[in-house]
């Protein structure tokens, strides 16, 4: 189905198929992506929402009997197609994943590595693209005084927010958040949701959740997804408030899920 | 059901877990006992050997025995020409060795996981692994030493390096597949390339396991007699050269052991000591390195 929404989209999705191996696991998806919003892809385990979220910034491609059909727009280009290195598009699409994952560096060179691998900066411009990047995460005030130490000494929800910091390090103009706070305690939970309506004045931001309280408090548009479909899209309040399906709105009521 | 069949009822139930809780806690002790035993039965075997080592060893150690050439029999000497052609050709084996491990090691878990080409070389390296040390002692033999009509030190590299190969291979392959696949996909999705990725995060993370590996094969080859026996053979004398025979601790051990002079036989078991002593000392290491890193 097709959705129509009042708005500059950065990204748009046509007829797009996924593959594992044999298996279909995206059905014909259609769908625009708002530029400068938050969008979350809700729907029960296994329908495909975290797998549509990965094929935005080819990550799928690490996986080779994975595949993808179809056309996904991305100013303009097809970003399926193009023959550009999958890293630049990486540069412009970042990605935060369910669990945290820093590196086995400090704190300090997580945020610097993604960096490095695209800028030349002194090391004072350096020095002040980690305390923005850091700023932006809401972890300065945290670890402005241990730099050096190891990432993986940070708490949990720390943790999270230095990946989330890396992310945007590079100054990308997508962050896609797969399930960012399924792992974190309420208290960190909230921050990270304060963090992502922080980020959508800069950012198009496009989460992935399977709580659906997440999707109704931070998201400006919803994608209910069942089975490989795309059931329904639209505003987070048409979504949860008059859906125009049945099916999701046995979903977001509890009766189904 | 009245309330004097319920609580008859309840009590059977509870007698019955009684019975069950206690016939569980008896498998358990019986299960721990049998487990201390067999701790202390490995442990009763190791601690005599330490024992036995530093019992007769420290009686053969001075300074002598770290500074003197390999003495004749019934005469004054030590051990420093053995010692110094063990370092250095443990030291070179695992130089040579051990990159190429790590290389291996990372083909075999970041490249190609499921090809048959990684199959065939895992199954290789198993038997390689396994393969009894004289049999790669022999077949250096054959390849260096027969050509070159010569034991030398060099050959003796080339057959510790031969052991180290695999133990490296396995380790480092084991190590990094302990990496959680998030942290690749993370470094991947900023778009560091491939390379990048692997030396900079994945083997990184698994730093401490392939250092740990290497510690491991030079633990091994210390101690090895069989491949050096037929390669570097041994040397009374002091040479630096890697073109001539070089003595080594096993080697040395094994012939002043097997002597019926007294005090070859002493400096022997001050050998035992030694090596004892550096495989004990980088084991010790390993795990503490480890230890520290695994965060």
């Amino acid at each position: 189905m097709q959705t129509a929404i009042a708005q500059n989209s950065k990204i748009s999705v046509k007829n797009l198929n996924f593959y594992y191996g044999k298996f279909h696991a995206l059905k014909g998806i259609n769908m625009e992506i708002p530029e400068k919003k938050v969008t979350a892809f809700i729907g029960p385990s296994g329908c495909g929402k975290s797998t549509l979220l990965r094929i935005f910034n080819r990550m799928f491609e690490l996986y080779p009997e994975q595949r993808a059909e179809g056309e996904i727009m991305l100013d303009g280009e097809n970003l399926l197609t193009s023959k550009k290195d999958v890293a630049l598009l990486r540069a412009k699409v970042g990605m935060v994943f369910q669990k945290p994952t820093p590196f086995p560096m400090s704190i300090y060179d997580n945020i610097t590595f993604g960096v490095k691998l695209f800028e030349d900066l002194s090391a004072t411009d350096m020095e002040e693209r980690v305390e923005w990047a850091l700023r932006k995460a809401a972890l300065w005030t945290e670890v402005k005084d241990k730099l050096n130490q190891s990432g993986s000494s940070l708490s949990g929800g720390q943790q999270q927010r230095l990946c989330i910091a890396r992310g945007i390090a590079i100054k990308p103009e997508v962050l896609l958040l797969d399930e960012p706070c399924s792992a974190l305690d309420p208290i960190s939970t909230s921050k990270v949701e304060e963090l992502i309506t922080e980020l959508k004045n800069d950012y198009t931001v496009v989460i992935v959740t399977h709580n659906m309280q997440q999707a109704a408090r931070c998201s400006d548009y919803t994608a209910y997804m069942y089975l490989g479909d795309l059931m329904e899209f639209g505003a987070t309040e048409d979504i949860f408030f008059k859906p125009k399906r049945k099916e999701t709105e046995d979903y977001i009521t509890g009766r189904f899920g | 059901m009245t309330t004097s069949e319920m609580l008859l009822k309840a009590a059977a139930v509870e007698q019955a877990r009684g019975v069950k809780y206690a016939a569980r806690k008896r498998v358990n002790r019986i299960a721990l006992v049998l487990a201390l035993g067999a701790m202390a039965f490995g442990l009763f075997w190791l601690f005599w050997i330490l024992f036995e080592t530093v019992r007769l060893g420290i009686d053969g150690l001075n300074l002598a025995t770290l500074t003197q050439m390999t003495p004749p029999p019934n005469d004054e000497g030590g051990l420093a020409n053995a010692i110094y052609g063990s370092v250095l050709m443990v030291g070179l084996a695992t130089f040579v060795g051990a990159p190429i491990g790590i290389m291996a090691g990372i083909y075999l878990a970041e490249y190609d996981t499921k090809g048959w080409l990684a199959s065939a070389t895992r199954f290789v390296n198993d038997i390689l692994l396994s393969a009894p040390s004289i049999v790669i002692g022999l077949f250096v033999y054959t390849v260096v030493v027969s050509r070159f009509k010569s034991f030398s030190g060099w050959a003796g590299i080339v057959a510790l390096a031969l052991i180290v190969i695999p133990v490296v291979i396995r380790t480092t392959e084991n190590m990094l597949q302990l990496v959680p696949p998030g942290l690749r996909e993370a470094a991947y999705a900023l778009g560091a390339p491939k390379w990048k990725v692997i030396l900079s995060i994945t083997l990184k993370a698994a730093r401490a396991g392939v250092i740990t590996g290497i510690m491991l094969a030079v633990a091994r080859i210390a101690g090895e007699t069989a491949p050096l026996l037929f390669t570097a053979l041994s040397n009374q004398f002091w040479t630096s050269s890697l073109s001539q025979p070089m003595a080594s601790l096993p080697v040395t051990i094994f012939k002043f052991a097997m002597s019926p002079y007294e005090n070859w036989q002493k400096l022997a078991w001050a050998g035992v000591f030694l090596i004892t002593m550096t495989v004990l000392g980088l084991n010790i290491l390993a795990r503490a390195w480890a230890g520290k890193n695994k965060g």
